[in-house]
């Protein structure tokens, strides 16, 4: 059991550090001037060059193998509601590294919205 | 329209983007995979799977849609808050349940109703706040 509790905190700390890498990232490329096709690739080349998304990638790339690891040791009624702990841990990474102002409307919508998730992934 | 109003706008069009690739990349892929048939952990059985995945247009339609997720995803992050989209995004959860019960004539139960409605309530509440507060990002740039 514990050895599950810490791999499933590497799995949540390991995708939320991947996402919001990734998202700094975005931001540093900065946002296309127009969505139409020609802003669009010149976006994604400045994306795919910035070292941000590939940080992000590889955290993902192990939040994934973990869940896998997690769902071949504990059923899958518990690991996927669990990993709902995503929306919060990823709330205060957004709010203390990438310092956004997440006020307390956000933050009963994000905890709502993690409740809501765990009892869908639960059955 | 304000380009407060414009802002929120684009942002709500791409998550919505966000919301319908991820469900029908995922439901292809299901689908894809169903068709397939079960995987067989052994070297041949994984090198049967993958030959059958990549000669699948159900898998390579599938693949299509979960990139333009990526991009989408990618597109509104770099404007838009993590901490709106993510929840935002969740929206899925009572995409599928809606689809599984219209399209398809799943029963959905109480419980999973219960939560699809927390969903809601959430999204609705994190649609209220600016989908973009953080300054710093324009300032490391």
């Amino acid at each position: 059991m514990i050895r599950s509790a810490i791999v499933l905190a590497i799995f949540v700390l390991s995708g939320s550090a991947g996402e919001l890498a990734v998202t700094y990232g975005m931001k540093r490329a900065g946002a296309p001037e127009y969505l139409r096709i020609k802003p669009m690739i010149s976006f994604l080349g400045r994306a795919f060059c910035n070292g941000w998304f590939w940080v992000g990638v590889p955290l993902m790339a192990l939040s994934f193998y973990l869940l896998l690891v997690l769902l071949s040791w504990e059923p899958i009624s518990l690991v996927i509601p669990a990993s709902a702990l995503s929306y919060v841990v990823g709330t205060l990474g957004a709010k203390y590294i990438l310092q956004e102002d997440v006020n307390g409307m956000r933050w009963a919508g994000v905890l709502l919205v993690c409740v809501g998730v765990a009892i869908v992934a639960a059955g | 329209m304000s380009n407060e109003r414009k802002l929120r706008v684009k942002t709500l069009v791409m998550v919505f983007a966000m919301v319908v690739c991820a469900t029908t990349g995922d439901s292809l892929l299901k689908h894809g995979m169903t068709q397939i048939g079960p995987v067989t952990l052994t070297h041949e059985g994984l090198l049967h799977s993958f030959r059958a995945a990549m000669s699948s247009g159900t898998i390579w339609f599938a693949i299509v849609f979960l990139i333009g997720f990526m991009i989408s995803n990618m597109t509104v992050l770099s404007w838009a808050d993590y901490s709106y989209v993510m929840p935002a995004s969740a929206m899925g959860y009572a995409a599928v349940t809606f689809v599984g019960m219209f399209a398809l004539g799943e029963t959905v139960s109480p419980r999973r109703w219960i939560g699809v409605a927390l969903i809601c309530a959430g999204v609705f509440l994190v649609g209220q706040t600016k989908p973009r507060t953080s300054t710093v990002m324009e300032a490391a740039r």
